[in-house]
């Protein structure tokens, strides 16, 4: 187990520098527009662009500087300094950090306390007309794209504009130290904006992943020991078939944790996702290269707690 | 007529083995008619796929339609459609879904809509899946260090924050002249590819999997006794095993490339403008928060098609493997 957990950190590492490299690369060979053109202000003299990117080493070969980026973060633990607002990027992404973690903690908790319950009856209840409209509603609630989503409750029961004005609307986003009951308030739609297609989504798989468990040997003997339907369901039945959602649990947090993008844009809420979305806009290479690598460092992690996890989980499995 | 008998005859776990196999084993239909037989039964599936032929047929027949309907064009501005205020107007009798803020149809650019985002989702899908195919079936077949490469290749794809990888690359290809000295340009063809880079992993996971299992089948090990080639092995002994699943996973990646496209036009990096894409359409009507018509209109039409194609996915899903069993 532990040679089986140093072998995948190796990868990981691994993983990660083929990752900021591809990154580099992509940025570096088409990028959205000259970062030393953006910071050099209106009508700048071509001598002045030319000292720009000669400050920000953009005019050195590309691999000289990638490798002075990787010398940075391996000995300095530093991702470079955005250029738009001056700042280390380690700092900007620390600074969103909490917006996007209260965000994704908030939507886990609203989509595990509805889809759960839900794919739990619906597989009880099979062929009911009840299992049917659930199902029905979750494809629905799939198919419903996250920003459209956010933009009708925003028109909805938004407290600005909204027909009915009920919720905080986009752009209140108040720290939780700060503020705890506005920090609750400004994030209820966001986090049921974000939770409806996860909620959905679990909600099917745990019904499928029940329907299939039901139907093993041991649940009929259970059944046939006595036990009540109550204790067979929860304590044989989901136990079991829980375990596949908590490996794509692990996997939608890694994701969600490296930034919500969408949802972070229509609910103007600055976390790491609007971050990233607007140092790709303004061509801010040190941001985006951040960004990304801790996007990505956020799911490789994810990948891995979730497989050493599955180990404890299901006795089956042995690394 | 014995259709119900034949059905119910599918349930057994024996028979069921070789529907899933699509190897023919089967005397009195092959296996494609049985899948069309369940297919057909399904009535939401049915419906699901005829919404989306109409669909096809709106998209492909915009021009006539929108001129049949007797709608102004989708690019074509109108000052005099506006309110007294320059703010657009809802729904009347000359256009029926309202107008935008330059007074251009809104029933006309949410037709002309479905041009950009069955065209990007349909070719996407499709060169992701021949992607995943070809990587797939040459990781699994030939194991060794070919798989070991083209594994960790998916790896890498999959350990990407996907969505900013694709803003990023549109953002980038969508200035100017695109971006690759021009091989990509700007619009469809970089969603298309930003799309298609980003979601073969998944076809090709799945594929590379089946394909270390088939390999191992005794029809395999005959084929190779007999001398066939590898590639004639491929082509002739696993491919034809592998069509139901890649189906299945190719329906699945569909409608999330539906919704992938919409989402890059919605943050501004897809179709240019003027051409009309639902996403754009949303993300343009979040600046008139008082047109309603503006915003429901093409979300609605955007969540209809990816519906359809979700219940189409499940029908298919259902029709090719029996075992999962009917909801």
């Amino acid at each position: 187990m532990l040679r089986y957990i140093i072998r995948r950190l190796l990868w990981v590492i691994v993983l990660l520098i083929i990752v900021s490299m591809v990154t580099f690369v992509i940025f570096y060979a088409f990028p959205s527009a000259d970062p030393a053109v953006l910071r050099a202000g209106r009508s700048p003299s071509p001598a002045l662009i030319a000292h720009i990117r000669h400050t920000l080493g953009l005019d050195q070969p590309i691999y000289v500087q990638y490798w002075r980026y990787l010398e940075n973060i391996i000995l300095h633990f530093n991702f470079g300094y955005s250029y738009q607002f001056s700042l280390p990027v380690t700092k900007l992404i620390f600074q969103r950090l909490p917006a996007t973690i209260s965000l994704t903690v908030g939507a886990v908790v609203v989509w595990l306390l509805v889809g759960l319950p839900v794919g739990m009856i619906s597989a009880i209840r099979r062929r009911t007309v009840l299992d049917r409209a659930t199902m029905t509603a979750t494809l629905v609630a799939i198919s419903a794209p996250v920003y459209w989503l956010g933009l009708m409750s925003l028109l909805l029961v938004s407290n600005d504009i909204g027909v009915v004005h009920i919720f905080d609307g986009a752009g209140t986003y108040t720290g939780l130290t700060a503020d705890p009951g506005r920090w609750f308030g400004s994030l209820i739609l966001p986090w049921l904006v974000l939770a409806t297609a996860f909620a959905a989504f679990y909600a099917r798989l745990l019904r499928s992943n029940l329907i299939e468990t039901m139907s093993e040997d041991y649940i009929r003997t259970a059944r046939a020991k006595g036990l009540p339907e109550r204790e067979v369901i929860l304590r044989h039945g989901v136990r079991s078939a829980i375990t596949p959602i908590v490996t794509v649990l692990g996997i939608d947090i890694g994701t969600l944790l490296g930034g919500a993008v969408l949802t972070e844009y229509v609910f103007n809420i600055p976390g790491v996702g609007r971050l990233a979305y607007e140092g790709i806009i303004n061509a801010d290479l040190p941001v985006i290269q951040g960004t990304v690598l801790f996007g990505a460092f956020f799911i490789v992690i994810a990948n891995l707690i979730v497989d050493v996890a599955y180990a404890f989980l299901d006795p089956r499995v042995r690394y | 007529m014995s259709v119900g008998a034949a059905e119910s005859a599918l349930v057994e776990p024996e028979a069921v083995e070789s529907v899933e196999l699509v190897g023919g084993e089967i005397v009195a239909r092959s296996p494609w008619q049985m899948f069309w037989l369940r297919f057909r039964a399904d009535r939401v599936a049915m419906v699901s796929a005829i919404f989306i032929v109409l669909l096809i047929l709106v998209a492909v027949f915009a021009q006539p339609i929108v001129s049949l309907i007797g709608v102004t064009g989708p690019n074509q501005p109108n000052t005099g459609a506006l309110n007294a205020f320059g703010q657009p107007t809802g729904p009347s009798a000359a256009h029926p879904f309202g107008v935008d803020e330059l007074g251009r149809d809104i029933l006309a650019r949410t037709i002309y809509g479905a041009q950009v985002s069955l065209e990007v989702a349909f070719i996407a899908t499709g060169a992701a899946v021949l992607i995943g195919v070809v990587i797939g079936t040459t990781a699994g077949y030939f194991r060794g260090w070919v798989d070991t490469v083209l594994a960790r290749l998916m790896d890498v794809v999959l350990a990407f924050p996907i969505l900013l990888l694709a803003i990023g690359l549109a953002s980038a290809c969508s200035l100017g002249h695109g971006c690759l000295g021009g091989l990509i340009t700007p619009g469809r063809v970089t969603l298309i590819v930003v799309i298609a880079l980003s979601s073969w992993p998944y076809i090709g996971r799945i594929v590379r999997g089946q394909t270390l299992s088939i390999r191992e089948k005794e029809f395999v090990e005959a084929a190779r006794s007999l001398g066939a080639s590898n590639t004639r092995i491929i082509r002739r002994e696993i491919l034809p095993n592998l069509v139901a699943p890649i189906i299945v996973y190719a329906s699945l990646v569909l409608p999330t490339n539906v919704l992938y496209e919409a989402a890059l036009s919605f943050l501004g990096v897809g179709v240019q403008p003027p051409t009309a894409s639902w996403g754009q359409m949303i993300a343009s009507a979040s600046s008139y928060t008082s047109a309603w018509w503006y915003m429901v209109f093409p979300g609605v039409a955007l969540m209809l098609t990816v519906l359809a194609f979700n219940l189409v996915g499940d029908g298919l899903q259902d029709a090719l493997n029996p075992k999962t069993g009917r909801p």
